[in-house]
């Protein structure tokens, strides 16, 4: 059973071999080191004069790849971590995002910057967070999470290939070690695909023979897998079913299948890494809010990290991410509520 | 020498409407700056690229932009270059792009040198810097990989003393040159505004940018008469009256008969009368082509 890592890395081989127009650029990632986190094994060795090793220098690369791509270039970037995407800010915000829609629709930026995100390695305050958090809500901007039931190598291809946008493609550091096809083969849950006009697929995911769905449950990327396993064990221990919507495009956001799922269980819960307060989760919560119908209520709660920098050491570090029994119980309040 | 008058007067003739309040937004113009427009883009080939900042509208008429298209621009037009959607800061047609960020023009630059030089186009990259653009750290990420992956780029630094309101003395230690030659990039020097001079160094300098396919950069010692946008001008008047002897107009004009003067003279004022009167009479953009730009941005 291959991983998420292993999808990744096909993807990127893929990409790579179908069109020479893709190049791909980033901080260590020839070979025989292959990357920080190893998405870019192989691939200084199979196509060495397209894969460009940098200086250390965030905004010059992506700057780098924003004028490649409006000459017609498909550049992929690699962000060693998240946390660095700080540097290039302005590279996002006042280059890549506006060049389409300042210069009247006359020229496209279609570039993908692939980074590592989150904690639950001990890497502490400025190597372990969410910072698609800052990103979301960029006129412009696609940002785009992987996750492990919803084909990552697809979706890279998609972001690469189909996506003329400049899109922000976010890897949490322990998604690439999630098993592709292990949630489908258990056979407990049932994973489909809601039809939706967008062009980046939600999955949602309930226990097999749920006679009822209790809860709404929104996540993205990795906290789908804790996710996944909370309400399998609300399911055996509470007999609290949870319908589990998984957007793969965070912003902008198709809020539509969660919507669909909340109108039947009157009860949502968000759930999310990154730091609480102004977060991904609050803006599901405000569009679901805005579609409630007269005379019914919003049942709701908001899950994700503490407002707090993450720490290093582990029993800190879990206090403050969300865990599976934070989920769980989350979960239990809301349902009661 | 023509394109220079064209320059001036479109440029005094912006200051103008904005003094009658019938431009959008803030505008910098490049009054005293002609002859570095002038000289290095026209040292360019038409399929070469330029890539300009703030100050960008001599550069966007040296490259071959539209005069009505800029005038619409301004005006906030629907025939404006960008739709009216950028203003003067966010210019755009085949071959020229600016954007009025300080420094993070650069290294879009370099990555279009980058793409050229992977297509074999046999184009390069103009990109335009002021001397207060020296104070962004992006810039030398920018000459670095410019430099390290030999790429057909020329940066043109215009130093016209002021960044802002602010002189150089209170916001620049050490030199220009230096901060080039620091990245192995080879710097000429210009203490001149006489655009024959400045052509005829720039047509060698691109030559060899194109040839040897390496970055190169110009450090042009300039001035500008007119303020950094529109009343925000406290520098000593006497200071800009000693400049004047150095215009660049009137040191083409020196060069020309007064004839041919005077016909270049009236065709710019023609042409600069003819691309407002046209910007003023052309529609104003649909706030409803908003609604589908914004459905547009919101497919996820």
């Amino acid at each position: 059973m291959s991983t998420v890592l292993q999808a990744l890395n096909e993807a990127m081989h893929e990409a790579m071999a179908r069109d020479e127009r893709v190049l791909f650029l980033g901080e260590d990632i020839l070979d025989p080191y292959g990357g920080a986190f190893k998405v870019a094994k192989g691939l200084s060795t199979s196509f060495p004069d397209r894969v460009l090793t940098t200086p250390i220098s965030e905004a010059a690369i992506i700057g780098v790849a924003a004028g490649l791509a409006l000459r017609g270039m498909r550049p992929v970037v690699e962000i060693m971590f998240g946390d660095f995407l700080a540097l290039a800010f302005d590279q996002f915000l006042n280059h890549a995002c506006k060049y389409r829609w300042m210069y009247h629709d006359q020229v496209r930026v279609p570039m993908v910057v692939r980074t590592p995100m989150g904690g639950r390695r001990g890497y502490g305050p400025t190597h372990s967070q969410c910072t698609e958090k800052y990103f979301l809500g960029i006129p412009g901007l696609r940002v785009v999470a992987a996750n492990a039931l919803c084909d990552p190598k697809g979706l890279l291809l998609k972001a690469i290939f189909s996506d003329d946008e400049p899109t922000l493609f976010v890897e949490h550091k322990l998604l690439y070690l999630s098993r592709l096809g292990q949630v489908q083969q258990a056979g407990k849950l049932e994973i489909t695909q809601p039809n939706s006009s967008f062009l980046y697929p939600t999955v949602s995911a309930r226990v097999v023979g749920a006679p009822t769905v209790d809860v709404t449950i929104a996540t993205y990327g990795y906290m789908a897998d804790l996710v996944l396993e909370a309400i399998w064990r609300l399911a055996m221990e509470q007999e609290i079913f949870a319908e589990v919507i998984i957007p793969t495009c965070l912003s902008p956001l198709d809020a539509g299948p969660i919507l669909n799922s909340f109108r039947r269980t009157g009860r949502l819960l968000t759930v999310e890494e990154g730091s609480i307060s102004l977060g991904w989760g609050s803006e599901v919560l405000s569009r679901i809010a805005e579609e409630v119908p007269r005379g019914r209520h919003l049942v709701a709660r908001r899950l994700g990290a503490w407002d707090l920098p993450i720490p290093s050491s582990r029993p800190l570090e879990n206090a403050v991410l969300p865990s599976v029994q934070d989920i769980f119980d989350a979960t239990m309040r809301l349902v009661a509520q | 020498m023509h394109e220079m008058l064209r320059i001036r007067l479109f440029e005094e003739r912006v200051l103008d409407e904005f003094s009658k309040g019938r431009l959008f937004g803030t505008t910098h113009t490049c009054i005293g700056q002609e002859a570095d427009a002038v000289g290095v883009i026209g040292a360019l080939r038409r399929s070469d690229i330029v890539f300009s900042n703030h100050r960008g509208h001599g550069h966007y008429l040296a490259h071959g932009g539209s005069m009505h298209a800029l005038a619409a621009e301004l005006m906030g037009r629907s025939t404006g270059v960008s739709g009216g959607l950028g203003g003067s800061q966010h210019l755009h047609f085949p071959g020229f792009y600016s954007n009025g960020v300080q420094g993070g023009i650069v290294p879009c630059a370099v990555g279009m040198a980058l793409a050229e030089k992977r297509k074999n186009s046999g184009a390069i990259v103009a990109v335009f810097l002021g001397d207060g653009t020296f104070g962004e750290g992006v810039i030398y990420e920018s000459f670095n990989i410019a430099s390290l992956w030999k790429l057909p780029v020329l940066f043109v630094v215009e130093n016209n003393g002021y960044a802002q309101t602010t002189p150089l003395s209170a916001n620049f230690r050490g030199d220009f040159s230096l901060r080039f030659k620091g990245f192995d990039i080879e710097v000429d020097e210009f203490d001149t505004t006489d655009v024959v001079a400045i052509r005829e160094a720039a047509k060698s300098i691109v030559t060899s940018v194109r040839e040897m396919g390496g970055p190169r950069a110009m450090l042009l010692h300039t001035y500008r008469f007119s303020p950094h946008s529109k009343g925000d001008d406290i520098r000593d008047p006497a200071e800009i009256e000693h400049h004047r002897q150095f215009d660049p107009i009137v040191l083409m004009h020196a060069r020309l008969a007064d004839e041919e003067y005077d016909d270049a003279l009236n065709a710019a004022r023609n042409e600069i009368c003819q691309a407002f009167e046209q910007a003023e009479t052309d529609a104003w953009p649909d706030p409803a082509a908003l609604l589908d730009a914004r459905e547009e941005l919101l497919k996820g």
